[in-house]
């Protein structure tokens, strides 16, 4: 089972974590920039997460064979923090970057004025970078934000095939479904969607343009689980190109409209650089 | 290496009309590097270079770009590497050698060495480290050792090893031996030679 896991904050995981991820079968991952718990004062303390992302972060999922690639924003919820909004400016130069394959998590918290502005501006980013956009859902109030964030992704202009509206349960599912845009799951040890309930989505609704994640963070998630889902499957009668779809075609395809998606020599990937060998897997003396 | 070399190499990248205009634009239009510079490697690839052996296609189209400025070199190197990602860093530690900034690019290779990516260190301990004291560089070559850099990237390694150096290797070779482990092949070798070429006393 090859698994891309299309939604995980692996700044938040340890490195035994990688090792287990790739055991499992997961060959490559993107992680969303978003919130890190406690809040950030200042967009100086932004540039060193995003430069993260993109250095240290990818690094260290070289040495398990993990491809990391990252999608950059500024998140809702600190979208309204005004000391956080000249992150905004700082968007662009990270917005060039190879391994940056859409603008995210956009999309909304708490439903604020702050939070629709920074939402309009990042979704006119992912269009003026030719980029794909990934949308957060809120917690709170999330049928009628979903409704909402539809309603914005269409007034932006950007296609609805290069939009995923993120952490869907049985509740907004089809209105998702309907807008066109990619549908995600964030399959969680018992809150947001579990394995089975996402197999009888994907019964009931079939597998195209459907991405499964773990959005694994620092909270109790758990980065197995894209692996329990794909187990699940099989339990329940799909097959393995069923699941070789859902957890490795359908984030390829939709992540690899950035053109940056660049998955060759995946075998290869072990070692970071075959010339310079590794300091982590080791453990340094 | 010369930047003339590189542009050789480079002749069958899979766009070579990009990195011509690219070339040209960044020498009238100096800023334009700043989106050239990032979209490198998408545009010339990332695949090794036969004719100049240790060197990749995007690593030697940035050190190009970087070659090719008219002017600022040292201020175009250190706000691309504070505003690149690894690969672009790499690459800006890569040209430091080949830029007239005499030693201004010295904290670029101090930042570079104080990561644990060992792309960035072996990058940072080639020709330019000449510009390292000697402490800094003694600090960066068991750096190397440690985190297993092969030390064929350090520049000059056994004409700059010098006595202080092999005390601090023999330290970490014991240290290694008490845990019952060993030095990697390539710092054990040096080792011996470093030793060997001491003068003996009774």
């Amino acid at each position: 089972m090859r698994i891309f896991d299309p939604h995980i904050h692996m700044t938040s995981r340890t490195t035994d974590d990688y090792e287990r991820m790739a055991a499992a079968g997961v060959r490559a991952v993107v992680e969303p920039a978003f919130w890190l718990g406690q809040p950030r004062t200042s967009a100086a303390s932004f540039t060193d997460y995003f430069d993260s992302l993109i250095g240290w972060e990818p690094f260290r999922a070289g040495q398990f064979g993990v491809r990391h690639f990252a999608t950059i924003a500024l998140n809702p919820k600190e979208a309204n923090d005004p000391r956080c909004r000249p992150v905004l400016d700082l968007l662009p130069r990270y917005l060039d970057k190879d391994a940056v394959v859409a603008v995210g998590e956009i999309g909304y918290d708490s439903m604020t004025p702050e939070e629709d502005e920074a939402f309009a501006a990042q979704l006119a980013l992912a269009v003026a970078y030719d980029l794909p956009a990934l949308v957060h859902t809120p917690h709170r109030d999330k049928a009628r934000g979903c409704d909402r964030t539809l309603a914005v992704v269409a007034e932006s202009g950007i296609d609805a095939g290069r939009v995923v509206v993120d952490h869907l349960n049985e509740v907004t599912v089809k209105l998702v479904r309907d807008s066109g845009c990619w549908l995600g799951f964030s399959i969680y040890p018992d809150t947001k969607m579990t394995p089975q309930r996402m197999v009888e989505l994907l019964r009931e609704y079939g597998t195209e343009r459907m991405l499964v994640n773990s959005a694994a963070d620092w909270g109790r998630s758990d980065p197995l689980l894209t692996r329990a889902t794909g187990e699940a499957m099989l339990a329940a009668g799909f097959s393995d190109d069923d699941v070789d779809k859902v957890l490795w075609r359908n984030p390829v395809e939709f992540y690899g409209q950035s053109g940056r998606l660049d998955l060759s020599d995946l075998d290869a990937a072990a070692a970071v650089d075959p010339q310079t060998g590794n300091s982590i897997l080791r453990g340094g003396s | 290496m010369t930047p003339d070399s590189l542009r050789a190499a480079l002749g069958g990248v899979p766009d070579p009309d990009w990195l011509d205009t690219a070339l040209r634009r960044v020498t009238t239009e100096p800023t334009a590097i700043t989106r050239l510079f990032p979209a490198a490697g998408r545009r010339c690839g990332r695949a090794a270079l036969p004719d100049v052996p240790g060197w990749t296609a995007d690593d030697a189209a940035r050190v190009l770009l970087l070659t090719s400025l008219p002017g600022e070199h040292a201020a175009y190197a250190e706000r691309l590497y504070q505003h690149g990602d690894a690969a672009e860093r790499r690459a800006v530690l890569r040209a430091l050698p080949l830029l007239p900034i005499g030693a201004d690019g010295v904290p670029l290779l101090h930042d570079a060495i104080r990561t644990n990516d060992t792309r960035l260190v072996a990058a940072a301990i080639g020709p330019y480290a000449r510009h390292l004291d000697q402490a800094a560089w003694r600090q960066a070559v068991l750096k190397c050792v440690f985190s297993g850099v092969p030390l064929a990237n350090v520049a000059d390694l056994d004409t700059r090893a010098d006595g202080e150096l092999t005390a601090m290797l023999a330290a970490l070779a014991a240290e290694r031996h008490a845990a019952g482990r060993e030095l990697p092949a390539d710092a054990n070798d040096l080792l011996h030679r470093l030793t060997a070429a001491l003068p003996r006393e009774a």
